[in-house]
């Protein structure tokens, strides 16, 4: 196979911290996440369809202090996802790639995740 | 060959499937997921809004019926897809050993494919037994 020069990745580590690449690589953190939670998901669904033994252990974790951070994290990752992925899908477009615009897109999805978020336990806690 | 700005190999660019080997299939079905997963996930968390603290039997019963159970489904499978194709990308990102990149690549298809197939069985006995 011929030998190509291509270039090559330089050291993540020389750069400052830049709005654009910590939402960049939270979004592959966040995915990931998402993916280990699916598992508590699917325990949950599982656990629904076995019976109200396995549904007691499945909602009793859930619901304990430890189950409930966890759910908190996984609420935040899911939302950050959601509304970056939107971003996403607007630049597969060819849209909102202006340095202003990616910006402000960037800060929105930081707001908007953080209040659905809140939005969503706020409810879940009023109409329980 | 190589004329300047271009970097890749002749057979490559014949090939015309670039680096991944593969047409945009993968890339494809990551956004139609995505697009999919946009009304499910809102639908999805009303439900999950409207059943906190509910007992077993009510989300038993919830979930038994045929417009939560399909939403379920469809989320089960759009999510467990998206989940395939994006932890994909992450693991040919970072493991470099062919073999090993292989071995994780199938370790998470088969994963995906046998709890998002344990999620829809779930659901389809919730509705059996509502029926």
């Amino acid at each position: 196979m011929a030998h190509i020069e291509r270039p090559i990745s330089p050291h993540l580590q020389i750069y400052k911290p830049q709005i654009s690449s910590v939402l960049s690589i939270l979004h592959r953190i966040t995915g990931a996440a998402l993916g280990f939670g699916l598992l508590l998901f699917a325990w949950w669904l599982i656990a629904a369809a076995s019976g109200p033994e396995a549904f007691a252990r499945a909602s009793g974790f859930i619901g304990s202090v430890l189950g409930r951070l966890i759910l908190f994290g996984f609420t935040w990752a899911l939302f950050y996802h959601f509304c970056n992925g939107i971003r996403h899908l607007f630049w597969d477009m060819g849209k909102g790639f202006e340095l202003p615009v990616m910006h402000r897109t960037g800060w929105a999805v930081v707001a908007g995740s953080a209040v659905l978020t809140i939005l969503v336990w706020v409810l879940a806690y009023a109409l329980r | 060959m190589g004329s300047k700005g271009n970097y890749r190999s002749p057979l490559a660019r014949v090939r015309g499937l670039g680096a991944a080997k593969s047409g945009v299939e993968h890339w494809w079905l990551q956004r139609a997921s995505a697009i999919a997963l946009l009304p499910l996930v809102i639908v999805f968390t009303a439900f999950a809004i409207s059943l906190t603290g509910a007992s077993h039997a009510e989300v038993a019963a919830f979930l038994g019926r045929p417009l939560p159970a399909g939403v379920t489904i469809l989320l089960v499978i759009a999510a467990f897809w998206h989940l395939k194709l994006g932890g994909q990308v992450i693991i040919e990102d970072y493991v470099s050993h062919e073999g090993v990149k292989l071995a994780c690549v199938l370790a998470l298809t088969f994963a995906t494919v046998a709890v998002g197939l344990a999620c829809i069985l779930a659901v389809l006995r919730l509705v059996v037994a509502g029926a």
